[in-house]
């Protein structure tokens, strides 16, 4: 790209630019000032904003270890164009969640202390540590794009041979983490809204994360498509619509074990009262389950609407809404009502999460960019026929 | 060893007078928050708090668990349960991400949020004056005896025996004995724990147990889940396998 045109400003650009620089600043306040000036965290609401976005971070890069298995332990090929652009967005989606947690932590320089001080009873733990070797993981599965970019080929030999026990690595990791967000909570029944608790909490944030995170995918999908090719198809990405229709399919799937999940959790535990109740929580919460639940699996249910791009971002766009409403719902609204006070985020810790979006993003496309995420058709069809696919590029995604 | 200790709280016996309010800050070298102590709440600067409710007074303090939800959420163990019954954080290892203030049940650790190197801070159960062979300083300083200091099986007993003798002044509970599994902080009062601001509807059950029932099933799910991808792993390549030879015989076969 010549100079000029990235100098050239846009609306965007200077937006970013913007919010990035008052998220600096903020960032500088918040460390030398300390958690109490800048943010709007009390004794009795000690999670705020932060928090609640580390929750969903994680949530939505959930595609990088169900993409992941689905190629390379199910073998099922014809989704490996999605591996890379999973697995970038798990990658990106995972710094930003520890850049986040380090900004939050009250004592920011003691942050290595999980690597030597242990308590297993604790899930913080398990999930501290199953985040960093899923970080671990992903560099691994990653690192292939970027060696071969610099015709490195030794390392990704090496790579290759051990991609199959990394695969399940991370699967087992995130299966792990992904659920644990959930049990954070099994430890407050009285605190958490009777809405949002449940002994179930983990199996209920596996299984909305799975439906997220492929979510995510057809969105970005569709995002780089727009910006790729002037026609709307998505010719050079390598991503075929039947690819995303078949995304789609597993995307319904999930939402519709979460909905029985959620129907067996509230007559079994004699919740349906509460959804009687008029109140905020009640509100949010049939928001939540319309906008990213119901909608969604009306609309993937009909053909029509599974085979149509813009039907499919439509709908990728309800089932993200839903799970960012969910796991803030959980982080905070429900919250709210047994700490006694309305948290809501001080400018500082929202300018600091906008920059970190800010961020994450901007590194997105730049690697997008720069390296082959989104893989050329010819190489794709190349490693479906089989044919030289130990040559051709995918080198981590091929057997 | 040290007995385990701890203390009894009669709301019958309690006039109101804030001494145990003001032994506490004098004690843990804390500076006033508050002229009127019935106004103050808990804070990084008090640990404990005397609460009106008409003619009744209740204090707040740490309970002591004997599971506490603090020591077992806190990933670095910054957290721990004395032999005394005490429960004792170390800020040295702390991270401060307030999962603790988040899990415990009575809502009692609070934070120092004003600096950039943070505290939890709660009741010690006067750690270091029991150490010395002293009673806490909170029930040194009461004058009527409503703050009783000791060893807890001496406690327990006290407790019951004065729900017996007097069934008419006192409800029939010993909060703090079995609440969320027990602690060291033991409450009689006259009338049910809710109206006087005790976290009531806490299970018997250990708040620990509630998360040690999903962590359980780490294991399990690891070894299955590793068996199982492994599994189809290689059930899958094989298949894809056999249906390339295939393709590759049909096509030879073809060519004859
Ligand atoms: S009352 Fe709270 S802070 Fe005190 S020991 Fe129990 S869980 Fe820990
Ligand atoms: S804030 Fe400190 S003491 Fe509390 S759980 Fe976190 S690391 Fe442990
Ligand atoms: S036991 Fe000690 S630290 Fe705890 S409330 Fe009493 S005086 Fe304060």
């Amino acid at each position: 790209m010549k100079t000029n045109e990235i100098l050239k400003p846009t609306f965007w650009k200077v937006v970013s630019v913007m919010i990035v620089t008052m998220g600096l600043f903020s960032t500088y306040f918040r460390f030398s000032r300390g958690l109490g000036a800048t943010t709007n965290l009390v004794d009795t609401a000690p999670w705020g904003l932060w928090i609640g976005f580390d929750f969903l971070g994680v949530g939505l890069a959930a595609a990088g270890f169900t993409i992941a298995a689905t190629v390379h332990i199910f073998n099922i090929h014809k989704y490996e164009p999605l591996v890379r652009p999973a697995i970038l967005t798990a990658f990106i989606g995972y710094s930003l969640v520890v850049c986040l947690l380090v900004v939050d932590l009250g004592r920011p320089e003691n942050f290595w202390h999980p690597l030597v001080m242990w308590n297993i009873h604790s899930v913080m733990f398990e999930i501290t540590w199953c985040i960093i070797c899923y970080t671990t993981v992903l560099t691994l599965e990653f690192a292939p794009v970027v060696l071969e970019k610099f015709k490195l080929k030794a390392p990704i030999k090496f790579l290759k041979i051990i991609s199959i026990p990394v695969v399940i690595a991370g699967v087992l990791f995130s299966t792990l983490h992904q659920s644990s967000f959930g049990s954070l909570y099994l430890i407050v029944p009285g605190r958490l809204h009777p809405l949002w608790y449940s002994s179930l909490l983990p199996v209920h944030f596996y299984i909305s994360c799975i439906a997220a995170g492929l979510s995510m995918i057809i969105f970005e999908s569709y995002q780089t498509a727009r910006a790729f090719t002037e026609e709307n198809g998505f010719h050079n990405t390598g991503l075929k619509m039947d690819i995303l229709s078949g995304a789609a399919s597993v995307v319904l799937i999930a939402l519709i074990a979460g909905f029985l999940l959620k129907i067996y959790d509230f007559l079994n535990n004699g919740k349906l009262i509460y959804l009687t109740i008029p109140s905020t929580e009640t509100y949010l919460f049939y928001l939540e389950i319309v906008v990213g639940t119901i909608v969604p699996i009306y609309l993937l249910s009909y053909r029509k609407f599974r085979k149509d791009k813009k039907w499919l971002y439509i709908i990728s766009i309800c089932v993200i809404s839903g799970l960012i409403l969910n796991r803030l719902n959980v982080s905070i609204t429900g919250l709210a009502a047994s700490s006694g006070v309305n948290y809501f985020p001080s400018f500082d810790e929202i300018s600091i999460t906008l920059m970190l979006v800010v961020l994450a993003i901007f590194a997105f496309k730049l690697v997008v960019k720069n390296f082959p995420v989104f893989v050329g058709e010819e190489e794709y069809e190349d490693t479906v026929n089989g044919k030289s696919a130990n040559e051709s590029k995918q080198i981590i995604l091929s057997e | 060893m040290l007995k385990e200790k701890g203390i009894l709280f009669d709301v019958t016996l309690c006039v109101g007078c804030g001494s145990c309010y003001q032994a506490c800050k004098e004690k843990n070298n804390l500076p006033q928050t508050n002229k009127d102590f019935l106004k103050d709440h808990l804070s990084n600067n008090t640990f404990t708090v005397v609460e009106q409710y008409g003619k009744m007074y209740a204090r707040k303090l740490c309970m002591h668990c004997n599971e506490p939800s603090c020591v077992s959420v806190c990933l670095v163990g910054a957290f721990n349960k004395n032999v005394t019954g005490a429960v004792l954080y170390d800020a040295d290892k702390c991270i401060g991400c307030r999962y603790c203030m988040q899990a415990c049940p009575h809502k009692i650790p609070r934070y120092e949020w004003g600096t950039t190197q943070p505290r939890v801070r709660k009741c010690t159960l006067c750690i270091d004056r029991v150490k010395a062979g002293k009673i806490s300083a909170c029930s040194e300083a009461c004058p009527t005896e409503a703050t009783l200091f000791g060893d807890m099986d001496q406690l327990v007993a006290v407790a019951k025996k004065r729900l017996k003798d007097d069934p008419e002044k006192y409800y029939q509970q010993i909060y703090g004995l079995e609440e969320a599994g027990g602690g060291h902080v033991l409450v009689l009062s006259p009338v049910p724990f809710e109206q006087l601001g005790y976290t009531s509807k806490l299970s018997k059950e250990p708040m620990p147990a509630f998360t040690m029932r999903a962590m359980e099933k780490i294991p399990p799910v690891v070894a299955v889940g590793g068996v199982f991808l492994s599994g189809m792993y290689w059930l899958t390549k094989r298949k894809n396998q056999i249906a390339n030879e295939e393709k590759k015989t049909t096509n030879g076969n073809k060519e004859i």
